[in-house]
């Protein structure tokens, strides 16, 4: 008897355990279901025709497929009343955003290019830097500078977002402006580089993990034959650490694009299509961020919103893969097998 | 003539050598004068304005004067609420992980594959779900249930949702913390109570939590900085404007330190007149962050010698 609870406890705990990890689990496939189920109404209601995955490679092709997409649904809307768009694929795939007007209208194209033009600047920026810092750490550094450095980045990494997105606004929007002579305060440029902020540290770690786990036995080697520092550097550490280097600037797009605070605060804001990098911008997830408290619960508006989430969902996660594999599938797997 | 060429070739070598390693060592020193810089003109701007009464009052004439306290208590529900809600979770997903599951198993690369992607989840995301599962789904469910008087009362923001969408954030921070803690566990640990005649559950409780309770506490340190930093998924999933009181339950929203700075510095009406506040809010923040990371390394510090001796 006393064998038989004992056992009972054993059997309950492990299946306690198991249960609650399953919620890790459970919450991803919830994400994935309730952030996709707010946006169904946008392909039922106005146009029951386009189905969900039509919807998803419009959005992830972009302007290429752009123009094939307005002529379908063109046709389609010509059999129909056109009163309230509402959010068909034409309205969707236009340039402008302007959501709250009496004739609303939800063109990505705008979000799209702003969430792409300041990830753009921020891995621009935060790529060279990250990926040079960590160089410098993981193959040149003295000690007492590894050690001091290290603590840096965490520090940087422990910024919360809004803090670099008030720095952004209050210092260096003004810094930016004076030093080109800019015509606007906040723009694309300014939420770009407080975005590299955010983005450094991840390019950094992963960076320096991928050069300091370069076998010692390949620079020794390199180094024996004659090469200096840096060409051992420059042609052994950092080719075996591709890979590696490639996953971090990957995993750093995805921050970049999925960013909500730093953008928001710093980048005016404007639902703009241009190429000009000091223009003010509206990303997509600073669009979500500032228009959601205010919509009401089930309009078109809110729908599209929820659909803005589920394109950077579905981007980010992506990205997340793609470096997964990167990391997994390290080159230096070659090198050690010989 | 050979050793001329060979001479030259030193010199060569060494100016590139000396560019290869200056210019990476610029980028990393460009590190640490961001880091500086921002800290300096965050203490600064925020210093002088940061006084007792700002951090124990509230704020008063339409909030340009006054203090945060409301904020501070907020941040402090807040993250409390998401550490009951997700440190336990975390904590015996990471045992199950380094435990119970066998490495291959399916179970267990699902479960590591959903503990990753969770970590690539865009904050601003976290905020859409909890916004459509938490309010729209389970809050308003339990109002149709519960209530009959059609009015809303958890189908609405509050700081109850927006915890658990916190903790949901957090759970990776958790997982991955008390793993590493756990890993540090011998082995011969583990051996000796089995070979004891102790069971598994028996071993994991009386040998391995114990031995890992400081990576645990690591873990929920990260998890509340990182709770406490973000403002993405409690935009609207709870946080308010302000609020004349502190929350009475959890059905009421709630301030906050990280969507107060936001709110002060893009929203209110004289931007300028409250800098300082808007500093001495970040300050606070940025205090708040530091010594909890602060802690988190110290106690790892800890760990890893106590591994050593």
């Amino acid at each position: 008897m006393m064998k038989k609870r004992f056992r009972l406890s054993e059997f309950l705990a492990e299946k306690i355990i198991t249960a609650t990890a399953f919620i890790s689990f459970a919450f991803i496939v919830l994400i994935f279901v309730f952030v996709f189920r707010e946006t169904l109404p946008i392909f039922s209601a106005p146009e029951p025709a386009v189905s969900n995955e039509e919807m998803g490679e419009q959005e992830t092709y972009g302007d290429v497929q752009m123009s094939d997409a307005e002529k379908a649904s063109e046709v389609k809307q010509q059999n129909k009343i056109e009163l309230d768009e509402g959010a068909s694929l034409k309205n969707l795939s236009s340039d402008r955003w302007q959501p709250v007007s009496s004739k609303p209208k939800y063109g990505l194209v705008p979000l799209i290019i702003g969430s792409l033009k300041v990830s753009l600047i921020a891995i621009l920026f935060a790529a060279p830097v990250g990926i040079l810092a960590a160089l410098f750490t993981a193959a040149f550094a003295p000690r007492w500078a590894k050690e001091a450095l290290k603590p840096v980045i965490e520090i940087l990494a422990g910024f919360p977002s809004v803090v670099i997105g008030f720095f952004a606004l209050v210092v260096m929007a003004t810094f930016i402006q004076d030093a080109f002579g800019l015509e606007y305060r906040l723009n694309a440029f300014v939420g770009g580089i407080a975005l590299a902020f955010a983005v450094i540290p991840i390019i950094f770690t992963i960076s320096e993990d991928a050069i300091a786990a370069v076998p010692k036995n390949l620079t020794e080697a390199s180094l024996a034959l004659g090469a200096t520092k840096w060409q051992t550097a420059l042609k052994v550490v950092l080719p075996a650490a591709t890979p590696g280097i490639f996953a971090s600037v990957i995993l750093g797009i995805g921050r970049a694009f999925g960013e909500t605070m730093i953008v928001l605060m710093a980048t005016g804001n404007a639902a703009l299509v241009s190429a000009d990098l000091f223009e003010p911008v509206r990303t997509m997830s600073a669009t979500i961020g500032a228009e959601m408290a205010e919509v009401v619960f089930g309009e078109t508006h809110y729908n599209v919103l929820f659909l803005i989430g589920s394109i950077l969902f579905l981007f980010t996660f992506t990205l997340n893969a793609i470096a997964e594999i990167f990391i997994r599938q390290r080159l230096m797997k070659k090198f050690k097998g010989n | 003539m050979t050793g001329k060429k060979y001479s030259f070739d030193m010199t060569k070598r060494k100016i590139y050598g000396a560019i290869a390693y200056a210019i990476p060592a610029f980028f990393a020193f460009l590190i640490v004068a961001v880091v500086v810089s921002v800290m300096t003109n965050i203490v600064m701007g925020g210093w002088s304005s940061l006084t007792l009464d700002f951090l124990l009052g509230a704020p008063e004439e339409g909030m340009t004067k006054g203090g945060i306290f409301p904020a501070i208590i907020g941040t402090f529900l807040l993250v409390v609420i998401m550490s009951i809600a997700g440190v336990p979770i975390g904590t015996l997903t990471a045992i199950y992980l380094s435990e119970y599951a066998s490495q291959k198993s399916i179970i267990a690369r699902l479960i590591r594959f959903a503990v990753n992607t969770l970590a690539g989840v865009p904050a601003i995301v976290f905020g859409l779900f909890g916004l459509g599962f938490f309010i729209q789904f389970v809050g308003s469910g339990v109002d149709r249930a519960l209530y009959s008087d059609g009015e809303l009362h958890w189908g609405q923001p509050n700081i109850l949702w927006a915890s658990l969408t916190m903790a949901l954030l957090t759970l990776p921070v958790v997982i991955v913390a008390v793993e590493e803690a756990i890993k540090t566990v011998p082995r011969e640990l583990r051996e000796a109570s089995l070979a004891l005649g102790a069971t598994k559950w028996q071993t994991i409780r009386k040998v391995v939590i114990p031995n890992s309770i400081t990576g645990m506490l690591t873990g929920g340190i990260l998890a509340v900085s990182r709770g406490a930093g973000e403002v993405a998924p409690i935009l609207f999933t709870g946080a308010a404007y302000f609020l004349p009181h502190l929350p009475k339950g959890l059905s009421d929203q709630f301030m906050e330190l990280g969507y107060h700075i936001y709110i002060m510095a893009t929203q209110s009406p004289d931007v300028e007149a409250t800098r300082g506040i808007q500093y001495a809010t970040t300050l606070v923040l940025l205090i708040l962050t530091f010594a909890l990371n602060f802690s988190a390394v110290f106690l790892r510090y800890k760990l890893r010698k106590r591994i050593i001796t």
